[in-house]
């Protein structure tokens, strides 16, 4: 019964999300300056009469703007994105089509930036104030401050181009490999370096806020009482302090997991990633606004998608929190 | 301990102040240290550092440290600009949500979650688009997408000052509620909000150079992150055309997040290093 009650919050979440960004989206493009009807057309025949016509009765365009509207929700809510008149395909099949290959990045990023950065984290706590910490603290300093695009190039630079170790953009090698197991370990050399550099900003902000959260943590009274009953050291660190100290990272995570599809646009550009990030890049070239809305939405439910994701993993932290509800 | 000596006593923040203030200095003496257009063509295209040019030029002749220098300019610029802006929006939310509490409460805090549930850098992106790019659009956008955290820092601040005893006073001697929140509280809660206010400044530095180096910049203004989006096509031959405008960012982003930390533990020894990191 609770895990119903879970699933039919989240799905109402995600469907007030939709919601709220379609009346967005719909009041994003008439704020453009000029015709929405030319601005949706993008460069896409915005000279033809007879298009902007056509696009003018689909969108109900000269109907009052709360019909507009109506019509706007009503065809979302039936997953019609409308048209890329660039393209001349369903924004909705380009965006499936592209969506595998975003979550695979950022679901890799993701977990990559979840396990190492509590790690390295716990590792600077645990030795704090020795050089060990000073080095930790000085590299995850420097990642919070570097562009994602750049560490992205630097990486290719090194791994690829000097190294020549890694590919160096795309998901797949040119000439298509035989088999499943030799196409998946192609794709995994081809995600590593676009993962890393997704994943590293968020490395340095979880080893920091881990080591804060773990020498705050360290100093409460249970943790004492651990101490004194004769526990070792290490188990003190790990089943003590690192797992109470770890509720504020995953809630932090899941705040966290917009700025991570939108870093996936970037990241996506550098390494010529065929997810949606590139999508939005495309769009925004050719002034493919459809597309690009389409983009924003997907993205929204992506992250109602990864802060539940981030809920079912508090829970399985720290099981006071379900039975709470 | 004054505020000024603890500032002085944290090494990393005095070390973030000199650079930050090295690259002010350069932003701000940019037309005398660099005289010519950075857009104009100096020399041979695509020359490696060393030789006439220090740090080289691009894939059409023009000199690198012109574009750093000048680029300095518009990164500070936009960088307070734009938290400027969304200071202003966020506290003015956060300040009614907090003060007034009950349905006005409710009311905002929801607005500030849907905002902190939006991908904020594709919002950025499609603001700054639809805006067509220029610097209004760019401060406009990270403005937009960057206040919902000072909104909460606002809010919780002007709830917790609330029910003080000298807000009281001042309710019961009947001075208007615009003026008990802007002569009483808010001076009070200023210490936070401007250390989460300085660390913005580093993100929004950063969103710009997202921003540009995907092609959204003001096409009038150089920038470290058009400079580098610009010579993607070439960044494996001529690496010098991507390494040194991102160094450029990543020190002034570096200085910023020193000070503001430094700022931080200086202004608010009990909340020491949290408020940064939960931007």
């Amino acid at each position: 019964m609770r895990q119903l009650g879970f699933l039919v919050g989240w799905l109402v979440k995600a469907l007030v999300v939709v919601l709220a960004i379609t009346i967005l989206n719909f009041l994003l493009i008439r704020l453009a300056p000029g015709d929405p009807a030319i601005v949706m057309a993008g460069e896409a025949g915005a000279a033809d009469e007879r298009f902007l016509a056509q696009i003018r009765s689909d969108f109900g365009l000269d109907r009052p703007l709360l019909v507009q509207l109506g019509i706007y929700l009503k065809n979302v809510l039936t997953l019609d994105l409308g048209q890329s008149y660039r393209n001349q395909r369903a924004v909705v099949d380009m965006l499936f089509e592209r969506l595998p290959a975003t979550l695979l990045l950022t679901g890799s990023a993701y977990l990559f930036a979840l396990v190492f950065g509590p790690l390295l984290g716990a590792i600077a706590a645990m030795k704090a104030r020795t050089v060990y910490d000073s080095a930790l603290m000085v590299v995850a300093l420097f990642f919070y401050a570097t562009p994602i695009f750049w560490v992205g190039l630097l990486l290719i630079l090194v791994f690829s181009v000097q190294l020549g170790w890694l590919p160096p953009f795309g998901m797949q090698s040119l000439i298509p490999v035989e088999g499943t197991l030799a196409r998946t370990l192609d794709i995994l050399r081809h995600l590593i370096l676009p993962a890393v550099t997704l994943g590293l900003f968020y490395v340095a902000v979880y080893v920091r806020l881990t080591r804060a959260s773990m020498l705050e943590t360290a100093t409460l009274d249970y943790v004492k009482t651990a101490r004194a009953k004769g526990l070792p050291e290490w188990r003190v660190a790990t089943a003590h302090i690192l797992r109470t100290a770890l509720l504020p990272i995953i809630t932090f995570a899941g705040l966290q997991a917009g700025h991570l599809v939108g870093g996936a646009i970037v990241v996506e550009t550098v390494f010529a990633w065929p997810g949606i990030g590139r999508l939005a890049f495309d769009a925004l070239f050719q002034r493919d606004y459809n597309l690009l809305l389409g983009v924003f939405l997907l993205s929204a439910l992506m992250v109602v998608f990864f802060n539940m994701v981030t809920d079912i993993l508090l829970r399985v932290a720290d099981p006071r929190i379900g039975s709470r509800a | 301990m004054s505020f000024l000596k603890r500032f002085a006593e944290n090494r990393g923040a005095l070390l973030g102040l000199v650079i930050l203030a090295a690259i002010v200095f350069v932003a701000l003496a940019a037309p005398v240290l660099s005289p010519t257009d950075p857009w104009a063509t100096q020399g041979r295209p695509l020359l490696p550092p060393g030789s006439d040019f220090v740090l080289g030029t691009d894939m059409l002749g023009r000199d690198v440290l012109a574009g750093i220098i000048h680029g300095a300019r518009i990164s500070l610029w936009i960088g307070v600009l734009s938290t400027v802006v969304a200071v202003v929006i966020g506290v003015s939310i956060g300040a009614l949500a907090g003060f007034f509490g009950g349905w006005v409460d409710d009311v905002l805090v929801r607005v500030v979650e849907f905002f902190q549930t939006i991908p904020s850098f594709i919002f950025a992106i499609l603001l700054v688009a639809i805006l067509t790019p220029g610097l209004t659009s760019i401060v406009v956008a990270i403005a937009v997408v960057t206040w919902p955290p000072i909104a909460r820092l606002a809010r919780s601040e002007f709830m917790s000052l609330r029910s003080r005893e000298f807000v009281e006073a001042a309710v019961l001697s009947g001075v208007s509620r615009g003026r008990i929140m802007l002569a009483e509280v808010l001076p009070n809660a200023v210490s936070p909000l401007i250390v989460m206010g300085s660390l913005m400044i580093a993100t929004a530095i950063l969103t710009e150079s997202a921003l540009s180096f995907l092609g959204l910049g003001d096409p009038n203004r150089i920038s470290w992150g058009y400079m580098i989006g610009a010579a993607r096509t070439v960044f494996r031959q001529a690496w010098w055309l991507s390494v040194f405008p991102g160094l450029a960012i990543v020190l002034t982003v570096l200085a910023i997040n020193l000070v503001g930390e430094g700022l931080n533990d200086a202004l608010n020894p009990h909340l020491k290093g949290r408020i940064g990191l939960e931007r």
